[in-house]
């Protein structure tokens, strides 16, 4: 890294504990912007980038955003966040009209490692999530690097659509991957997430090979995922590399609430119908699955 | 006479209940304490409370013995021969229970249950030694009807242990609280961990820091000590004669600013205070003559040598609000700089007074954060952050932890979590390793829907909490945990995602 810049990180927020990133409890660090467009997604406002417009500002009701005329690098016009007196009422995300938060803040791994200097104590670990925190490899590759020298091993949330194969420093230290597979059939996936699944195949495969794939994740919407297919195609990937047995597969049920209702149209899976999930994934050699 | 005839008219009580209510009415007749004009003034308001101990005291409030000499030596006072096998020891404790005194009538202490019962456990079967220690908490439960009744395992693995925490789960009993001693060097997380996952479901054991309880009992001269009741650290062997607390919450109108609280209203009442102590401890050591005729000292299962007094406080976030001018305990970093100045100016006061005929510990007394009693209305317990403010889980415990140093004989949080915890209980270990890392000395946890609540200290059944007909419960910690959830909102406690 000498002579190197710390690559920044576009940070939408840093959670100190959580008990639902990965096992023990978690540091989460959420980046902004992703590069699918689930119909189901829960966090709409972590998907794309702001483009300091400004329409938020006259929305919040704490006075906690402010407009800086030629604040940006290259003088242009720059949102700003004053963390200390929002009171996350929400009100200007719902105001956004780009899908986007102005609450982010760009962090290098040492300034996160820092805030959670006094947290240490308390954690397995960090996982990083989003958006989809693939698309900052450079920043997540710094921070794995620097989390574990620190004793705090990394667990990336990633929808896949990066490249981890060109990744190896990354993939060397991070603890591992949770991977989400929306669908297995390209059109499905293109249907529910507006992007293919090309590189996602390729991810799951690679990243079971490199003993790196902790969890895979299928979120079983009835009439948006294939989810079968799903169970049946990551199964056999992964006993191609010998990682069927040790790997979590998560099955997690879908639920309405929250989400853009113009794109969702069914309610959630049943019972039945995971647990048929559940008992065809172990048939196919997958020899941990959780039903969330 | 009118109280009297109320007990025994009481549709509410067991019959046993109402010996206990009618002894406190014949104690109550007495004036056997001197007790100054200054000292009943702040009786009168509150700000000093002895907390039911009674006027003339006759058994020491905390009696801690140690089980382990009376498992080796048995006991003539009760004619029992040292137990040789796991049945003999488990009937001799039980015995041995229902004569050890309290305020309440019931042990507040029942041993370091795991390290007793381990070594009567070779060469007894799995099955049959799990059925012994599943009858034996359950004779607990329905005999010792009390939920300050405790014990404590660790800080080591042993298979008594394992047993005692996999039955308590199942029993859902809220007779004995445990708390886990813990040290990260000396317990494994195997075993941790299955603490924190009978926890979830029935609010115990806590985790109690076994290495700040054993260095700060060590550098007061006690070889071990234990916790008991609530979460009261003592020396083993011995126990504390008495508790009185200072409501800081009362007190707290009394001074004109913070300047007059901290150099003239708060020294003055803690003065008072110790005065009363004094009293109580000089009455129940000279003239009670609990220490010359009881079996427990005359077989060194307790001696003198090893009691000593607790000084409680509770409400100080009360305090400190109303000194604040706006600014919160538990948000607020200044407030909370004053809330610690107050710990400390009573900790140094404290610890320097000596009383005047004990020996333990030089004669000094223990800090207790006591935890309030069930009519408190508005008066957090000890040094807590109120319910309903309570900051995100991991920065609550770092706020929390530097007041916990300062008190000996007890402190502790409570943290209720969101039942899905239970997916991820290595979450629930994580946090309480981490509590204990960053100095906090006792840490509970519960599950928002486990069948066992944690009131402030003590433990009750979720449905004894829950039912409204006015007959009589078998626990008498039932009725106070009714009367604290109405008034203390602990059923509202901020739940942990
Ligand atoms: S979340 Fe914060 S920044 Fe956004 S509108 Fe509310 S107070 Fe303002
Ligand atoms: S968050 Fe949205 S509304 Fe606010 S400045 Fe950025 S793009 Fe505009």
């Amino acid at each position: 890294m000498i002579g190197q810049q710390a690559a920044e990180g576009l940070v939408a927020r840093v959670l100190y504990s959580s008990a639902v990133d990965g096992p023990g409890n978690r540091a989460v660090v959420f980046l902004q912007g992703c590069d699918f467009d689930c119909a189901y997604c829960h966090n709409p406002e972590t998907r794309n980038l702001c483009d300091h417009c400004g329409a938020c500002v006259g929305a919040c009701p704490a006075g906690a955003l402010s407009i800086a005329e030629g604040g940006g690098e290259g003088g242009e016009r720059r949102v700003v966040w004053d963390e200390t007196v929002c009171r996350d009422c929400g009100a200007c995300v719902r105001a956004c009209p780009k899908g986007s938060s102005p609450k982010t803040r760009r962090m290098t791994a040492a300034e996160i490692l820092a805030r959670l200097e006094r947290r240490k104590p308390f954690l397995s670990g960090i996982t990083v999530s989003g958006g989809e925190c693939g698309l900052q490899a450079a920043f997540l590759e710094d921070l794995a690097v620097a989390a574990r020298a620190a004793g705090l091993p990394v667990l990336v949330d990633t929808n896949g659509s990066t490249d981890y194969s060109a990744r190896p420093r990354l993939v060397e230290a991070a603890e591992g991957f949770m991977l989400d597979v929306k669908a297995w059939d390209q059109g499905v996936h293109r249907a529910l997430t507006l992007a293919g699944n090309d590189a996602v195949k390729r991810n799951l495969g690679y990243l079971a090979g490199a003993g790196k794939l902790a969890e895979v994740r299928v979120v079983v919407a009835p009439g948006l995922v294939d989810a079968e297919a799903c169970v049946r195609g990551i199964a056999e990937v992964l006993r191609t590399a010998g990682a069927a047995g040790r790997t979590v597969l998560k099955l997690i049920a879908f639920r309405r609430e929250g989400v853009r209702p113009a794109r969702v149209a069914l309610p959630g899976p049943g019972r039945e119908e995971l647990e048929a999930l559940a008992a065809l994934a172990r048939s196919e050699g997958m020899g941990n699955v959780v039903i969330v | 006479m009118r109280a009297a005839l109320d007990a025994v008219r009481d549709r509410s009580l067991t019959v046993s209940q109402k010996y206990m209510a009618l002894a406190r009415v014949a104690e109550s007749t007495v004036k056997a304490l001197p007790v100054s004009d200054a000292v009943q003034a702040l009786r009168d308001s509150g700000v000093i409370c002895d907390l039911y101990e009674g006027a003339a005291p006759f058994r020491p409030r905390y009696v801690v013995p140690d089980y382990g000499r009376f498992v080796k030596q048995g006991s003539a006072f009760l004619g029992l021969e040292p137990p040789r096998d796991l049945d003999e020891a488990l009937a001799s404790l039980l015995v041995l229970y229902r004569h050890v005194p309290s305020i309440t009538g019931f042990p507040v202490y029942v041993g370091d249950l795991d390290a007793l019962i381990e070594p009567f456990l070779d060469g007894a079967d799995e099955d049959g030694a799990r059925k012994a220690v599943r009858l034996f908490l359950l004779q607990m439960d329905r005999t010792l009807t009390d939920s300050f009744v405790h014990g404590d395992l660790g800080p080591r693995e042993t298979r008594a242990g394992r047993l005692i925490i996999e039955e308590s789960r199942k029993l859902k009993c809220a007779v004995p609280n445990l708390s886990l001693k813990y040290d990260p060097d000396l317990t494994p997380d195997g075993f941790a961990l299955l603490a924190a996952e009978c926890a979830l479901d029935v609010a115990k054991p806590s985790f109690a820091n076994h290495r700040i309880f054993s260095e700060d009992f060590r550098r007061l001269g006690f070889e071990d000590y234990a916790v008991v009741s609530c979460y009261n650290g003592l020396p083993k062997g011995g126990g504390s004669c008495t508790l009185v607390r200072l409501n800081l919450a009362k007190l707290a109108p009394l001074a004109r600013d913070r300047a007059d609280l901290l150099e003239r209203a708060l020294p003055e009442a803690v003065r008072l205070q110790l005065e009363y102590m004094d009293a109580r401890v000089r009455f129940l050591v000279e003239e009670s003559g609990f220490f010359e005729s009881d079996f427990l000292v005359k077989e060194g299962l307790v001696s003198f040598e090893r009691f000593t007094a607790m000084f409680g406080l509770v409400g100080l976030a009360e305090c400190v609000d109303a000194h604040s001018e706006g600014r919160l305990y538990g948000r607020d970093d200044e407030a909370d700089a004053f809330g610690l100045e107050i710990v400390r100016r009573i900790s140094e006061q404290v610890a320097a007074h000596r009383a005047p005929c004990l020996e333990a510990a030089l004669g000094r007394y223990l800090l207790h954060a006591q935890v309030g009693i069930d009519d408190d209305k508005g008066v957090s317990p000890g040094c807590r952050i109120p319910v309903g403010r309570e900051p995100e889980l991991t920065a609550h415990i770092l706020r929390s932890a530097p007041f916990h140093k300062y008190f000996p004989s007890g402190i502790g949080d409570v943290f209720a979590f969101e039942p899905t915890a239970r997916r991820n209980p290595r979450h629930l270990l994580d946090i309480a390793k981490g509590a204990m890392a960053s100095g906090l000395r006792y840490f509970s946890a519960y599950a928002a829907d486990a069948d066992v609540v944690r009131i402030t200290g003590y433990l009750v059944k979720r449905c004894d909490l829950e039912r409204r007909d006015r007959t009589p419960d078998l626990q008498n910690s039932a009725v106070l945990g009714r009367n604290a959830v109405n008034n203390l909102g602990v059923l509202d406690r901020r739940v942990r995602p």
